[in-house]
């Protein structure tokens, strides 16, 4: 579930709230977003992708609130971990290249 | 209607914006049509393609892979699946594919430098269609879920929309409809699912519509138990314990084995058989999967963790508005594709999910934009002086009322719905149950107050959940994804699709031509 947008980092564009397919965001004139319906939340994790300043923190805890405070994300790494794993920039689609999936398919296993 | 509300028209309106919709707007807009595509949530993010990383079937007729393929639908389907329209489906998805990678999406390489194009990572897919969208003049709406289709002599002819932001309603005149607007998965927590709550069953069935197949909507899609991913491919290399340690052996399918145990406890699965090779695979192809075991602090590869099974009902199942050969609904102008539509045809009773859903989606979506285009043509010039009415003639809901009503109705409805020993598992004496207690709260006014989209979706997944639970009545055996422990074995007569629909009174009855394939 989104827990944290980060005051510090956020840049105020404002792309989460347009991004987030449940409508979880609400735009506030010159500040940050602020999370107005987190019920919503479905932890896709995709207003991370859409973040060109890793401001934003999904827990992956879907129905319980994990309540990870910005200072120990930070320490972890954590913010931004999911666009640079998936090689988004800025906002923007990249690294699909990257994408070893084939391997999935090698063994004979399963069939496409 | 206020003085303040927007009236739009189209030649073609487009409800759903995953990636049925994107390719039946694209494919609409490239017959020369003026296309609005509207969406309840964002186009490209909302809806299950965009939150995962999807497998597609890129082969070639003739070939074996294709053959293979085809063979595997056919062997699952439980005699509904006709080859040839799988074929067909094959044969729009390889196109589509090409011309994704003509239009310049960085498809992955084989290590050897093959192209591969079996893979399609959701949220990149969908922000690529999003821009060709907007480049080929479609008029992209995020944030407006559909309310009720428009009418016109029994022919769809737009729809009224609102805001979810600033609750302004939208009227569409259009001369055609697709509703792309996905399946059902009841609110379960499955990933990318919340949005997909049957409304565009709903405002179809309203317009005389008929749904089909709505029993093999029984499909569960494993995730850890904290989480909403239910990305099921990484579990083929996993393996499953109980409480103990004990690991599960039992005969069946991996879900059913793990269903019958959550019953009576906690299930843990690791992910012990893939190799170190699969695992850069998993972790290059899938990070959707692995970050959250990363922030969770588990490696699935050597620690095991506990599962759930959350109910992805017609999202993975294959019930859904019945269409024709290609994506016509029973209601002139009105089209289905992607996951709205019955894939009975490609997967008979058995789970399309993955690489056969995401084919589906592009086939029935292309198909959708082009024969939208095609009957918007043949209505003459004059259509858009045409009189319309809504095809839902509904008291408005009471706006003073608090939402807290409603929570409590959805409640009802999940507890209906997920549950294993009701929604995996049926039974007469449990379908009946719930069939009554969902009449009755379809049939109870008060709830409905509060914000206009809420009361609205949760009609959609009491009038879904009313179909789905009369098919299953109705089809007294078990076939695939309908499991009834009180008719254990599949009945050889019963092999022909079920039909339904209505919304005040819900009807079913079996398909009077056996559409069965010889295999079963």
């Amino acid at each position: 579930m989104i827990e944290i947008v980060s005051v510090d980092r956020c840049i105020k564009c404002d792309l989460c709230v347009d991004a987030c397919p449940d409508n979880v965001f609400d735009a506030v004139p010159n500040a940050a977003p602020v999370i107005a319906r987190q019920d919503d939340c479905q932890t896709c994790f995709l207003c991370e992708l859409f973040c060109p300043t890793d401001a934003l923190y999904v827990s992956p805890l879907s129905e319980t609130i994990e309540g990870s405070t910005e200072q120990d994300l930070l320490a972890r790494g954590i913010f931004g971990s999911f666009r640079r794993e998936m090689g988004w920039q800025n906002a923007k689609p990249r690294g699909t290249a990257g994408d070893l999936s084939y391997r999935i398919f090698e063994t004979g296993t399963i069939t496409p | 209607m206020n003085t303040s509300d927007v009236r739009l028209d189209t030649d073609v309106l487009v409800v759903g914006g995953g990636p049925a919709g994107c390719w039946a707007a694209w494919n609409a807009a490239a017959n020369g049509a003026s296309v609005v595509l509207i969406e309840k949530g964002y186009v490209g993010t909302s809806g299950a393609t965009a939150a995962g990383n999807t497998t597609t079937i890129y082969t070639r007729r003739g070939t074996t892979e294709r053959a293979a393929t085809v063979a595997q639908r056919v062997r699952l389907g439980h005699g509904f699946t006709e080859p040839e329209r799988v074929e067909r489906v094959l044969d729009r998805t390889l196109h589509n594919l090409d011309l994704l990678a003509e239009w310049g999406y960085d498809f992955p390489t084989y290590e050897d430098g093959r192209p591969y194009r079996g893979m399609l990572r959701g949220p990149d897919y969908l922000r690529f269609m999003r821009q060709k969208l907007i480049k080929a003049r479609v008029k992209v709406i995020d944030h407006c879920p559909v309310e009720e289709l428009l009418v016109s002599e029994g022919m769809a002819a737009g729809a009224i929309a609102r805001s979810r932001r600033t609750g302004e309603a939208l009227y569409i005149s259009a001369g055609a409809v697709v509703i792309a607007t996905g399946g059902c998965a009841f609110m379960s927590g499955a990933l990318g699912t919340n949005n997909l709550t049957g409304d565009g069953y709903l405002i179809a069935a309203e317009a005389g519509a008929v749904l089909s197949g709505m029993e093999f909507s029984a499909q569960y899609g494993i995730s850890p138990a904290y989480s909403s991913v239910t990305k099921g491919v990484v579990y083929f290399w996993g393996t499953f314990s109980d409480e103990a340690g004990n690991v599960l052996t039992a005969p069946g399918d991996r879900q059913s084995v793990v269903a019958s145990e959550l019953i009576k406890g906690p299930v843990y699965a690791i992910l012990d058989k893939a190799s170190p090779r699969l695992q850069e695979g998993f972790r290059k192809g899938q990070p959707n999967i692995f970050v959250p075991f990363d922030r969770m602090g588990i490696d699935p590869f050597t620690q095991r963790f506990p599962i759930t099974l959350r109910h992805e009902g017609t999202v993975r199942g294959t019930g859904g508005l019945k269409i024709d050969n290609r994506a016509g609904t029973t209601v002139p102008g009105l089209f289905a594709a992607g996951d709205a539509a019955t894939r009975q045809a490609m997967f008979g009773a058995s789970t399309g999910g993955g690489g056969p859903n995401s084919s589906w989606a592009m086939a029935t979506g292309s198909w959708a934009g082009e024969d939208a285009v095609r009957f918007v043509r043949s209505l003459g010039k004059n259509w858009r002086s045409r009189s319309v009415r809504t095809a839902a003639e509904r008291p408005p809901t009471r706006p003073s009322g608090a939402s807290t009503d409603i929570e409590a109705v959805l409640d009802i409805v999940k507890q209906q719905m997920l549950p294993l020993d009701k929604g995996y598992f049926r039974n007469q004496k449990s379908l009946s149950d719930t069939e009554h207690l969902l009449s009755d709260l379809w049939h109870d006014e008060s709830w409905r107050t509060g914000r206009a989209s809420k009361v609205r979706e949760a009609e959609a997944l009491i009038a879904t959940s009313r179909w789905a639970t009369a098919s299953a009545l109705l089809r007294k055996e078990s076939r695939g994804l309908q499991r009834r422990t009180d008719f254990p074995d599949a009945n050889p007569v019963l092999s022909r699709t079920i039909d339904t629909g209505g919304t005040d009174l819900i009807w079913t009855s079996f398909h009077n031509r056996a559409q069965a394939s010889a295999a079963s």
